[in-house]
């Protein structure tokens, strides 16, 4: 078998501190020059998010990626797509590679089922010959042929999820690189998603798969590379990996930070999770208290109304709910007021089962929101769940009001 | 197929075959951005020709009317919109060319395909508006009976020069957007000043002969007065003018392309 994925030191550094906003302004650039003309642009403090990163990836070989955020996954993921390049090393991929980071890159709203496939086939590196050729077959993998020539904003987010994943399914590379773009749609269409994911593998392509669900990377993957803090930790078989990152690796994610800056007049300086009693954090959470989701926020100028939403996803992927911070006024979004302010959702005592969780964000951001996956993580422990006395299935183990009402008394 | 992945040290490399390859791609997303454009309103592509056409309207109105600017012997309506063809192609081009890396910021920290396609799509989309818009100078000859010389074969070259001046000013613009988010407020200012200093709402001939050669680099006026020269006929071509003219254009191109090779390599880490 030989190697069609060869990384050889890989590095990559970001510039943190000094600048404020994540781009520069032309005023900062011109006041630089004048104070020291020949003066290089001095680097702030370095962030390594890779540092010397080595690996070799065999053909038909699918290999999971995996470690807690922050770890160097996605500026690896990033790297190896060709949309950032690494400050040093050198990584050789041999054959056609094309990249999933997201499914359906360029839809737009305005246009037809069938005028987006055409433009995200192109996107995703197709020829237009290539896209006719299986245009039924994405057709039919999407379960979308009514509504083929509906503007894709009367889509359901289902029907869109599955189009834009058909397409992207449909690719032919030799090798591909996918992100956590199978954590969507519902339960059948992702068995679907995985099923096609074998096929890929069964024909000899060569798939780097970025997870947190380790069902998944465990089902699909034959090795596995953990990440820790831009290194690799470990690279291996799957399971054993597996078992020892579980085991030792899983730290919790009790606090979020944005790395990149302001983007808009909407701020995040923090998120966090704290146990709305006094117990709690270290391990995890004990089922019985409640947990809070803190969001720390600041809004600078006026900014159109909007929301925060939160979704809680199990480890298998599931998303168990969506809550956000307009749920309390009644309407689809709220105004804001401007400066420094903190959301706090709780999360109810004896609501959550045992287990680990994954809370993913949105940043408001004008017309639309950012997505910020799996930035926090957490453990509800079995101390004190109604579950684990009992072994009990079901995805929520809350403390439902149970009332007894005697209506006869029998005195024998 | 091989890629090799490593940091770029130097000089880009200009990689023009990768451009090549993906001009599918560039096909698409102009296609695009014209669709998207007539979809939804109730009279869809006539759109194209009503906004040429009342725009000449207007400027006959208040310039060849109200200010009685000379004409130059032809007709106000035609000796403005010979110079409206050019200027609209290079203000709407350029304008969304500057914008279209930024504009499409989503896209290029998510996939990666030759960045240069971005501001060249959208150029392409002005291509179509200005053969759209050149349809309705061809009816305004024929109303005017006016036939062109033998001069009219110079125009392809005429509007190569606008082009190239459009997207090496577009590259530009595109790339220091993404570092310089001031350019949001400059891209407007070089549409609208831009038009008052190019010779579009009067004729060049009102410009003093010594100032001619210094006004030239602008190429913009070198394309309005060839526009003019070509189809009309009227204008005299100011030779050492022409030659400021693509001189300034093409260096404009050539830096632009590099500048925006350079500074590609970065666009996914600061958008």
């Amino acid at each position: 078998m030989s190697d069609v994925i060869i990384a050889e030191g890989v590095s990559k550094s970001y510039r943190l501190g000094e600048q404020t906003t994540a781009y520069g302004l032309l005023r900062e650039r011109i006041a630089q020059a004048f104070k020291a003309p020949f003066a290089r642009q001095q680097p702030a403090n370095q962030f390594w998010a890779l540092k010397d990163v080595s690996f070799t990836v065999g053909s038909a070989e699918v290999v999971g990626l995996i470690g807690k955020n922050g770890a160097g996954k996605s500026t690896l993921l990033k790297i190896l797509s060709r949309i950032t390049e690494p400050a040093e090393g050198r990584i050789d991929l041999h054959g056609k590679v094309s990249s999933l980071l997201e499914v359906g890159i360029g839809f737009h709203p305005e246009l037809s089922g069938r005028e987006n496939v055409y433009l995200n086939g192109a996107i995703l590196g197709m020829s237009r010959r290539e896209i006719r050729r299986k245009f039924d077959e994405i057709v039919d993998f999407a379960e979308i042929s009514k509504f083929l020539d509906t503007p894709v904003k009367r889509y359901s987010s289902g029907m869109y999820v599955r189009l834009a994943f058909a397409v992207a399914a449909h690719l032919e590379p030799d090798i591909l690189i996918v992100d956590e773009v199978l954590a969507v749609g519902d339960s059948a269409f992702q068995q679907k998603c995985l099923g096609k994911m074998r096929d890929i593998r069964s024909e000899g392509r060569t798939v780097i798969v970025v997870s947190h669900n380790m069902g998944t990377v465990s089902s699909l993957c034959q090795r596995v590379i953990w990440l820790a803090d831009g290194k690799v930790k470990a690279a291996g078989e799957a399971q054993a990996i597996i078992r020892q990152y579980l085991s030792e690796g899983v730290k919790n994610d009790f606090v979020w930070t944005p790395r990149h800056g302001i983007l808009s007049a909407f701020e995040y300086h923090s998120v966090s999770i704290e146990s709305g009693d006094a117990a709690g954090g270290g391990e995890g959470f004990p089922a019985n208290a409640p947990i809070d989701v803190v969001f720390d926020i600041s809004i600078h100028d006026k900014f159109p109304d909007g929301r925060i939403e939160m979704r809680l996803q199990t480890d298998s992927g599931d998303l168990l709910l969506t809550s956000t911070s307009a749920d309390a006024t009644g309407q689809m979004n709220h105004d804001w007021k401007r400066g420094r302010q903190q959301f706090r959702c709780r999360i109810p005592a004896d609501f959550l089962m045992p287990g680990r969780y994954f809370i993913t964000i949105t940043e408001p951001y004008g017309s639309h929101d950012i997505v910020r996956e799996n930035v926090l993580t957490f453990s509800v422990t079995e101390e004190g769940s109604l579950s684990a006395r009992d072994q009990r299935g079901g995805k929520i183990a809350p403390r439902l009001q149970w009332r007894l009402t005697q209506l006869t008394t029998d005195n024998r | 197929m091989h890629t090799i992945i490593k940091p770029r040290r130097g000089v880009a490399q200009l990689n023009l075959a990768e451009v090549w390859q993906a001009r599918e791609l560039l096909g698409f997303l102009a296609w695009r951005d014209i669709t998207v454009r007539y979809k939804q309103t109730s009279i869809g592509v006539l759109w194209a020709f009503i906004r040429p056409f009342l725009t000449m309207v207007i400027f006959s109105i208040v310039f060849g009317r109200i200010a009685k600017l000379p004409s130059d012997h032809v007709p106000y309506a035609i000796l403005t919109f010979t110079a409206l063809l050019p200027w609209q192609f290079f203000s709407t081009a350029f304008a969304d060319a500057a914008n279209a890396v930024v504009g499409n910021g989503y896209m290029i920290t998510k996939i990666y395909f030759p960045r240069l396609i971005l501001p060249l799509a959208s150029i392409a989309v002005g291509i179509v508006d200005f053969l759209v818009s050149f349809v309705i100078l061809v009816f305004m000859m024929i109303g005017y009976r006016m036939v062109p010389t033998w001069r009219v074969l110079a125009l392809p070259l005429f509007f190569a020069l606008c082009l190239l001046f459009t997207v090496g000013l577009g590259l530009w613009t595109a790339s220091l957007y993404v570092k310089y988010r001031d350019m949001r407020h400059i891209i407007p200012f070089i549409t609208q000043f831009g038009m008052y200093v190019s010779p579009v709402a009067f004729s060049s001939s009102i410009v003093p002969a010594r100032w001619r050669f210094l006004y030239s680099l602008n190429p913009m006026v070198v394309v309005i007065d060839g526009f003019r020269w070509s189809l009309l006929g009227t204008t005299q071509l100011y030779v050492p003018g022409v030659i400021a003219g693509t001189v300034t254009s093409i260096v404009l191109l050539v830096t632009g392309v590099y500048y925006f090779k350079q500074t590609e390599r970065v666009f996914a880490d600061v958008m």
